[in-house]
């Protein structure tokens, strides 16, 4: 008994490890939630390049202050922000279709940030950390950022509630109920930059697009509400962090791998189950 | 609450001037002036493509004109919350994860405080909707599992939770079985009743005579406003609908068929 429950305690006796477990629940629960309308409103790629884009403010901000990690996320948030509205306001131009305008800024923004960086001699190690992300590096001062701005969204959510659920689903009813919808837009397009810069520390910026799409796929296959579809992919993802830590210790895989791969599994076996059911109800 | 202004209750409804709408170089509404009155029930008749949609859109405020004006009780549509637009069924997101109140809720969202949620007020109003529409008993079922029939009524309740007094309808009947057909039909008498002023999209030109108070002839300009009998002349008819109309000389009674089909995108 003693065995099984040190098995289970043991991992979090380090407090780095403490600290990754808070750090993935709580950006779990975040992508989350951001990450159902993500999937709703087809915004996979945006998301995915959103992440990216983010790679030439964190290494200016490397470069500017020296290799100090603290003052990385303010680069992030700032860059993801920026991308968002550029991105936004390209696809104004009606001759150049959203997907496009997203294509020219990710790929421009990452090559940039790939430049900078591979002007810094130990650049591997620290762009695989920006890359895949770095749960265990997680300092209380990072977490305390990742709490207030988790908390941040989660309110501004639930303040403009009806507003993102009618742009989501008929955006023609939001104009004739005049509700500004093209600010709407863009207050969601921020929330998923700042969803992003307070993720890259955990997951980087290669897999974030997981987070924000895969629990959030999965809570559909399970729910046809919204409100219960955002709680079942927090679910899932808080439980993938958790999870994908401990294979991340006892195996020895990269934590943000394996709280994707988790993940991952999770829709895996979700689909699966749900397919065959179809096919018994179809026999 | 978003913004909206009051109502001038001496102004017609609905009044067009000179109403035109161009996409790049091609004009898809020209010149189109006519009003409405509070309690109308209108048939906007026309074929594919005559821009019934767009005429819809731009009602709604959702379209800004090329030029010309568009005026409800006496202000433009974009300061109005009271316009109620329908999209065709094929326009919507089937499997989006809400059900029949939900999508009725959001009705009631112009209704609402800034940052705050439904009120026990706002629940009731829903319900109400939903018994006009005989919809009540499906209240919690997601919309996917729903027919044609009940996806029409429940927007129907959307626009009645959203008080609307002007309603657009595009299309609601194309597609439908004869029975949901009718039962469509019954609750635009119930609106009637209520004084809410309806305009309606449609192909079939036996229902628009039978139904409707007047009728709009389109074809990116207007061919006929008027009574049924005034306006469903061969002639007319011909003349919006051009060689897709096939006009049959069955004992006497003239039937028009429309062979332009119906689904698909009024654009």
């Amino acid at each position: 008994m003693e065995a099984v429950i040190s098995f289970f305690v043991q991992p979090f006796s380090y407090a780095f490890m403490q600290r990754g477990l808070v750090a993935s629940i709580l950006v779990g629960v975040i992508c989350a939630v951001v990450g159902t309308f993500i999937v709703l409103r087809g915004m996979a790629f945006f998301g995915d390049a959103l992440a990216h884009t983010i790679l030439p403010g964190v290494a200016v901000g490397y470069l500017v202050s020296g290799g100090a990690r603290e003052t990385l996320f303010w680069w992030a948030l700032g860059t993801s922000v920026a991308s968002s509205l550029g991105i936004s306001a390209i696809s104004k131009n009606k001759k150049i279709k959203e997907d496009t305008a997203i294509g020219i800024v990710f790929a421009g923004m990452f090559a940039l940030g790939i430049a900078l960086i591979s002007t810094v001699r130990s650049y591997a190690v620290d762009l695989s950390h920006f890359l895949f992300g770095d749960v265990l590096g997680v300092t209380s001062k990072n977490l305390w950022t990742i709490g207030i701005f988790v908390v941040l969204i989660i309110l501004v959510i639930l303040a403009f509630y009806k507003e993102f659920l009618t742009v989501s689903f008929d955006p023609i009813l939001a104009t004739t109920l005049r509700m500004p919808v093209r600010w709407i837009n863009t207050l969601l397009l921020v929330l998923v930059a700042i969803t992003v810069a307070v993720s890259l520390q955990t997951v980087g910026v290669a897999l974030m697009v997981a987070m924000l799409v895969t629990p959030a796929a999965t809570a559909t296959l399970l729910t046809n509400r919204l409100p219960k579809m955002m709680i079942i992919a927090s679910s899932i993802a808080a439980a993938s962090g958790l999870v994908g830590l401990f294979l991340s210790y006892y195996l020895s895989i990269a934590s943000g791998a394996a709280v994707v791969l988790t993940c991952t599994l999770v829709f895996a076996v979700t689909w699966g189950i749900k397919s065959l059911r179809r096919k018994q109800i179809a026999l | 609450m978003y913004p909206h202004t009051d109502h001038h209750v001496d102004q017609p409804i609905l009044d067009i001037q000179k109403l035109s709408v161009v996409y790049g170089t091609l004009p898809v509404l020209e010149q189109l002036t006519f009003h409405l009155h509070p309690g109308e029930r209108v048939a906007v008749v026309g074929p594919n493509g005559a821009g019934k949609s767009t005429l819809f859109k731009v009602i709604a405020g959702v379209l800004i004109p090329s030029s010309g004006q568009v005026q409800v009780y006496g202000s433009i549509p974009g300061k109005h919350v009271c316009i109620a637009y329908i999209p065709q069924r094929t326009q919507v997101d089937w499997h989006f994860p809400v059900n029949v109140s939900d999508v009725v809720m959001m009705g009631r969202a112009a209704k609402m405080k800034p940052f705050s949620w439904p009120s026990r007020g706002d629940y009731q109003a829903v319900n109400r909707a939903l018994d006009i529409v005989e919809m009540r008993s499906l209240a919690d079922r997601q919309i996917s599992e729903l027919s044609g029939g009940q996806q029409q009524r429940m927007f129907i309740a959307r626009a009645l939770a959203q008080e609307a007094e002007l309603i657009l309808m595009d299309e609601p009947l194309s597609g439908l079985d004869n029975p949901a057909q009718d039962s469509v039909l019954s609750i635009l008498e119930t609106l009637h009743q209520k004084g809410v002023t309806v305009m309606v999209a449609t192909h079939d030109l036996d229902q628009a005579s039978r139904y409707f108070d007047r009728i709009l002839l389109l074809n990116h300009r207007i061919i006929g406003f008027g009574t049924p009998k005034e306006v469903l002349t061969t002639e007319r008819l011909l003349h919006a609908f051009g060689g897709r109309l096939k006009i049959v000389d069955a004992n006497g009674d003239t039937v028009t068929l429309d062979d332009s089909c119906c689904h698909g995108g009024d654009e």
